[in-house]
């Protein structure tokens, strides 16, 4: 049964008159707007927006929302964007009162509770990573990693080594990698991964010079895979006077197992929404809080939550780089991650990590029957697969693949990254999945290559919409709805 | 330790078994050196149940003093405005919070509609062209909008802007223009404002004008006046503005800004002690390929039916790496669907009741203090829902946490928002906001409270004398 009421607009349901919202009567004492506000400064009319009653508004976005998959409904196979269970005890203590209604601005006796909240956060991120500075203030983890270069070029342009003005980017990185190293004034150059998908260490060698600021390195990387030449990459950088920065997307696969400060890595951020069981909200919010060694953290922007005796402050440290947001930061999505850190405590962690590895290598061993793996027998949390054979044979990409899957209940795989492995089809499963799901995922996937060709490129067939045209969407944007179109 | 995990030992056995391991740890072993692995456990707190941390939890979100437990009259870019309980209903949907960035669209138009309805939104509230999905904060999207304007307008690279403008946004610009070609002047707001100063320092240099308008202080700037005058030199306008205001006050586009953001927590989100937050960004349409952030937009689908896709995505980074626009590659999604439900919710005349109350009240709460022995009015002139007060005794902060004590969140002290706010010359002054949701009583309340803070410290003074 169509649900028409979720297709149309919101403005398409608008009624002169009709009201959702009822606010007290203004206190007569009250002097009139007219006399408060300069008649040049007024608008003729309060914006268009829709005019509705309350019971619109909740069938509306009610029945908007039964049109998204979500990991409270469906498994999400997504390589590199780890989406885990959400709590629902995360959601709740989230939102207690104490903790959602205090004001950014409150001086720091008044919010004693949530600043020691994050003092613990802020050192229990800096024990996972054996990074022990930590700022929690960045909003998502692309803000982390300009936070982080910011820190770095401070560094260097104190030491006097402001010449130091290029970031090496693996060829396997995420695209923010790049992106954020523009940002904070470096110029980028990328490191080519060798055969074995890891970084060519060859390659790292002959682009390192007294020019280089930072390597930015993922590590498990975007394959799936540990680079067990790390401690060795992050000797040659540093003897080359350079920093490691460790992005810190799949730190899902190294919890309690392997530390980034132990491995060499100077700087990294988090994704506690991947790592930490955030809702991903659609698309945010995330947050990005860096850790960084002991000689970077006095660059760290502030506040950072700081204790003397029983009480928590904030102060900004000595040599900050200031500010990269209004306020603290994320609060509401750190103190999920703080809850769902202390739900799992010290022995736990590690267990996440040792299940979403598990996984990763049962699912690894089912599929490989089905699409090539190119890279590693194993892997850690994910690995990356090869529609390229049955695109050759049967003409079907790993979008036909992804778009299919969306028919048998599942979300799509991250396909056509990383760049590095054609036709990709980036799986993983995560520590929240059942046996069962991987089962029936691995089922799914072998039926849909015995599948027809045309079953398969009309794909999806049971979805409300189907392979929507991006091309048109692109060359004549339509980006608000107006009146009478 | 149960956490969220589901294999039972059989499972786990039987996975091991069909993978041809022994072990995890030879797994793990295979590909992570035994001389990088740790060889402890970490040093974090024991796994605590449910119950037991609910409780632990409750017992420190109780030490906070909160606007649930105070009357709050503090602003400065957080604002206590009310949710109506829609909004938090709808955005506890899990369909909504545990879903992902809508890459497949077929299965995301819940939440590509959802930005559509958002952005059109914004377009209204804005009177521009375009809007995105989202940026971090007001602040971030203060600064992106003054990197979107360098791009654009080659070979200038001075930033204008005025310490009326929240000074958190102008240290996160700071920041942020430490890795690019730029110059930033700040002019320093007077008593009449800082649109004349502002309109003095532009020339053919300038790339563009950042101002805030109502501005930092609740006060009301001369943007017309402004952008008129920077578009004669050939430099873009930014406003940084209130969306709640805009229900009474001509909206960014009428007022020809070029660029506008805002920080969106005022609509239907909570305080949460700073974050997330919702950073609002609109544009006239010929800057729309400079716009950071994502973008949702109409198209068709095979069958012919409506729906939406992300767009314009060649902006980003997943695509151009070295050459996108920015490196943002997340937006506020749960926000905004607050943001869009909350404006569905009131609607225009809801828009404009809630800016009228703000209006009504924050001048009934201006006369009071104007008429208390103890403050002064650092400014006259109409204001929106905030206004500078100073403190004849200059002991802000002792008056703030006697009022804390005593049932009130009573303000902001400026040195408390920024180091060197303004260059200190307000560090004796808080900024003290009304919204709709402050009563008459609350009003009386809060010059009660602070009257008697002054007795109560002359009672003490006299004691230790």
């Amino acid at each position: 049964m169509r649900n028409q009421q979720a297709t149309n607009l919101i403005f398409e349901m608008s009624r002169p008159g009709r009201r959702a919202h009822q606010l007290p009567s203004l206190p007569e004492s009250g002097e009139a707007v007219s006399a408060l506000l300069p008649a040049d400064a007024l608008a003729d009319a309060p914006p268009p927006l829709p005019e509705v009653a309350e019971g619109d508004v909740v069938r509306h976005f009610v029945n908007l929302s039964t049109l998204n998959m979500s990991v409270d409904t469906h498994f999400y196979p997504l390589g590199s964007c780890t989406m885990k269970y959400n709590p629902k005890r995360n959601e709740r203590m989230a939102s207690l009162p104490g903790v959602a209604d205090v004001h950014p601005l409150q001086r720091d006796q008044t919010v004693g509770g949530v600043l020691q909240m994050m003092y613990e956060l802020q050192n229990m991120l800096g024990e996972i990573s054996g990074l022990p500075g930590v700022s929690l203030q960045p909003a998502a983890g692309a803000h982390g990693e300009l936070t982080a270069l910011l820190v770095a070029a401070a560094y260097f342009a104190e030491r006097g080594e402001s010449d130091r003005t290029v970031v090496l980017t693996a060829d396997s990185a995420h695209g923010t990698n790049p992106a954020s190293a523009q940002m904070a004034g470096f110029s980028t150059k990328t490191v080519k991964s060798n055969a074995d998908g890891l970084v060519d260490v060859e390659d790292l060698k002959s682009k390192l010079s007294d020019k280089t600021a930072v390597f930015m390195l993922t590590n498990p990387n975007t394959l799936g895979l540990f680079d067990s030449q790390v401690k060795e990459i992050a000797d040659l950088v540093h003897e080359a006077g350079g920093l490691i920065y460790l992005d810190g997307a799949n730190m899902n696969a190294i919890l309690g197992i392997a530390r980034p400060g132990d491995f060499g890595a100077d700087l990294m951020h988090f994704n506690p929404h991947k790592t930490f069981s955030g809702p991903h909200g659609g698309g945010g919010p995330g947050a990005g809080p860096i850790c960084v060694r002991d000689f970077l953290a006095e660059y760290l922007p502030g506040p950072v939550v700081v204790r003397e005796g029983d009480e928590y402050r904030c102060q900004a440290p000595a040599k900050s780089i200031g500010r990269v947001r209004s306020f603290f930061g994320n609060v509401g999505v750190l103190v999920r991650a703080y809850i769902y850190i202390r739900t799992y405590g010290k022995e736990g962690l590690r267990k996440v990590s040792e299940d979403a590895v598990l996984g990763a290598n049962y699912l690894l061993s089912k599929v490989r029957h089905i699409l090539d793996v190119p890279h590693g027998d194993r892997c850690m949390h994910e690995f990356v697969a090869s529609a390229k054979r049955l695109r050759k044979e049967k003409h079907l990409s790993a979008m036909d693949i992804a778009k299919r899957l969306l028919d048998y209940g599942f979300h799509a795989p991250t396909v056509y990254f990383p760049l590095v492995v054609e036709e990709a089809v980036m799986v993983e499963p995560t520590e929240t999945e059942s046996k069962e799901t991987l089962d029936a995922f691995a089922q799914a996937l072998f039926r849909i290559t015995e599948e027809s060709g045309d079953l398969i490129e009309d794909a999806p067939h049971s979805t409300k919409i189907s392979r929507p045209d991006d091309v048109a969407a692109a060359r004549k944007p339509v980006l608000k709805w107006t009146k009478g179109e | 330790m149960k956490g969220y995990l589901f294999h039972t030992d059989d499972d786990r056995r039987e996975m091991l078994r069909s993978i041809g391991a022994e072990s995890i740890d030879e797994i793990i072993d295979g590909q992570v050196p035994q001389a990088l692995q740790m060889q402890r456990p970490l040093d974090l707190p024991p796994a605590a149940d449910e119950m037991s941390l609910e409780a632990e939890l409750r017992a420190l979100a109780a030490k906070n003093c909160s606007v649930a437990s105070h009357a709050c009259f503090m602003g400065a870019g957080a604002y206590d405005h009310f949710v109506p309980a829609v909004v938090d209903e709808i955005a506890s949907r899990g369909e909504y919070y545990t879903s992902y960035t809508p890459y497949q669209a077929e299965v995301s138009q819940g939440n590509l509609q959802v930005m559509f309805e958002y952005e059109t939104m914004v377009s209204q509230i804005t009177g521009l062209d375009v809007s995105n999905a989202s940026l971090y904060d007001g602040g971030s999207a203060a600064t992106e909008a003054v990197l979107m304007a360098l791009a654009s307008v080659r070979k200038r690279n001075k930033v204008i802007t005025s310490d009326a403008v929240h000074p958190q946004y102008l240290d996160i610009l700071k920041s942020y223009l430490v890795g690019i070609d730029a110059e930033l002047v700040v002019v320093e707001s007077n008593d009449e404002g800082t649109s004349e100063s502002l309109i003095d320092a532009i020339d053919d240099s300038t790339a563009c004008v950042l101002i805030q308008h109502p501005n930092f202080f609740g006060r009301l700037e001369q943007v017309k006046a402004i952008a008129d005058a920077a578009h004669e030199k050939g430099a873009l306008v930014i406003q940084s503005f209130d969306p709640i205001s805009v229900g009474l006050l001509k909206s960014p586009g009428e007022l020809g800004v070029d660029i506008a953001v805002a920080e969106g927590q005022c609509l239907g989100n909570p305080l949460a002690y700073g974050g997330p937050y919702l950073g609002i960004i609109a544009c006239r349409k010929d800057l729309m390929r400079r716009m950071p952030g994502r973008i949702a937009g109409q198209t068709t689908d095979r069958r012919g039916n409506r729906c939406w896709v992300l767009t314009l995505q060649t902006r980003e980074q997943h695509i151009r790496r070295e050459k996108a626009t920015s490196n943002i590659c997340s937006n506020q999604t749960l926000l905004a669907l607050r943001a869009t439900v909350y404006l569905s919710l009131l609607g225009p005349q809801g828009l404009k009741e809630t800016a009228e109350h703000c209006v009504v009240k924050a001048n009934m709460a201006r006369e009071r203090f104007a008429a208390s022995e103890r403050f002064e009015l650092v400014h006259s002139g109409p204001i929106f829902k905030e206004f500078l007060v100073r403190d004849r005794e200059g002991d802000v902060f002792g008056l703030m946490k006697y009022a804390a004590e005593n049932g009130v969140l009573a303000g902001v002290p400026i040195a408390d928002v920024s180091e060197n706010a303004c260059g200190g010359r307000y560090d004796d002054c808080f900024l003290v906001a009304v919204t709709e949701k402050r009563s008459e009583a609350e009003l009386d309340r809060l010059m009660e409270v602070l009257d008697s803070a002054g007795k109560a410290e002359s009672a003490q003074l006299a004691q230790t004398v």
